[in-house]
């Protein structure tokens, strides 16, 4: 039996709420971590000055919204394989906060860019294929909409609304090491990576120590959000399903949610 | 509703033309900039809107009224440029800069717009007391 924390994470029971809050207070220290290391702890940088700072916010939305990417993809395969309708509610959870995350990166990105490089905007590969990204993802989401609206279903639970989408979400996912890697395909306005190149180029350990705090707590409290939203959507299901004087079907994550 | 065939090859004909309009869209984008190498061995370029990108090179900047004049280089190929208009306070002479405009006829690139492409190192603007070659 597989049932670890990170199962019950999602899970609306009592230990899923205590693992939920332990994921939230763990995520707020490190957020406070992050947020005094990359304020007072790391210098500002010789080149770019105070706007570099930036980076503790930008880079940490980029990565959890690739995380949050990959998480719609397994999920995602998970619902297409197991018709289990709780896969679903973690991949439209995750697509919900990597959306809002690309947007965050994008608005971040924006902002750097007009400090540093002069420009806030660029058609550079890495931007149009961030921005191809968010639009990807947020056809996912209007998709599922439009698909339960035309059926009359709750966006979620229905496999006639949630199989499509959970083969854009995995189609989607392709643009991913696509948009990582094109500053390394292209030439690209948009810096290589510092902390994944292969060969590391010279970084303060301050600001590296920075960017990992960031990195961590940005992760951790995106899964505690991710957690927050699963439980709701199925309480959700779980009310509408009960008001429609269908079993309010408690359903847990072996076991398909009531199918309308 | 179209049968499945029609509806598979309507998929396939929407993909390939969606496909061909954003390589199309992209080509621009793909090659951000050109190298002063690659714009010199193209001369027919000349008088076509492109961007040209390359290090500042040191010593190379001087104010001219409204305009600034420096050179790009890259890998021992170096372009003069013309830019009209201040270019943004982190452009410095060593670092990258891309810039927007025309080759003119006589060898000097007419830019408008010019933007700074900083690497991906950082460091304490203070001059950092551990030796060169430290972690």
């Amino acid at each position: 039996m597989m049932r670890t924390s990170t199962v019950e994470l999602t899970v609306d029971s009592p230990p899923g709420a205590v693992a939920r809050r332990t994921t939230g207070w763990i995520g707020a220290g490190l957020a406070a971590a992050a947020g005094l290391a990359g304020g007072l702890l790391a210098p500002a940088d010789a080149v770019q000055g105070p706007a570099q700072r930036l980076m503790y916010l930008h880079v940490p939305a980029a990565w959890v919204a690739y995380l949050a990417f990959a998480v719609v993809l397994v999920a995602g395969g998970a619902h297409l394989l197991r018709a289990d309708a709780h896969w679903d509610r973690i991949a439209l959870a995750a697509t919900e906060i990597g959306v809002v995350l690309t947007a965050l990166t994008l608005a971040t990105g924006s902002l750097w860019g007009h400090l540093v490089w002069g420009a806030w905007w660029a058609w550079d590969p890495r931007l149009v294929g961030t921005a191809l990204l968010f639009l990807v993802y947020a056809a996912a989401l209007a998709l599922r909409r439009a698909l339960a609206e035309r059926a009359g279903v709750p966006p979620h639970g229905d496999p006639r609304v949630t199989r499509p989408v959970a083969v854009v979400g995995i189609g989607g996912f392709l643009l991913v090491p696509v948009v990582h890697f094109s500053v390394r395909w292209w030439r690209s306005l948009h810096q290589q990576a510092t902390f994944l190149a292969p060969e590391r180029p010279p970084a303060d350990p301050r600001m590296a120590l920075a960017l990992l705090l960031a990195v961590a707590a940005a992760s951790v409290c995106a899964t505690w959000l991710l957690a927050h939203r699963v439980v709701r959507l199925q309480r959700q299901l779980d009310a509408a399903g009960a008001a429609g004087g269908r079993r309010p079907g408690r359903s847990g994550p072996r076991r398909p949610a009531p199918v309308g | 509703m179209i049968r499945r065939p029609g509806r598979l090859a309507l998929l396939v004909v929407l993909l390939a033309g969606g496909g061909l309009l954003i390589t199309g869209a992209l080509r621009g984008t793909l090659t951000y900039y050109r190298t002063p190498g690659e714009l010199l061995t193209h001369p027919a370029a000349t008088g076509e809107r492109v961007r040209l990108g390359g290090e500042v090179v040191p010593g190379s900047v001087r104010h001219d009224g409204g305009l600034v004049l420096f050179r790009l280089s890259d890998a021992g190929h170096e372009v003069p440029v013309r830019q009209r208009g201040m270019p943004p306070e982190t452009f410095r002479e060593g670092e990258d800069a891309v810039v927007e405009g025309r080759l003119g006829t006589d060898g000097v690139f007419d830019a408008d717009h010019v933007v700074v492409r900083h690497g991906n190192e950082y460091r304490p603007s203070a001059p950092a007391p551990e030796p060169p070659d430290a972690r």
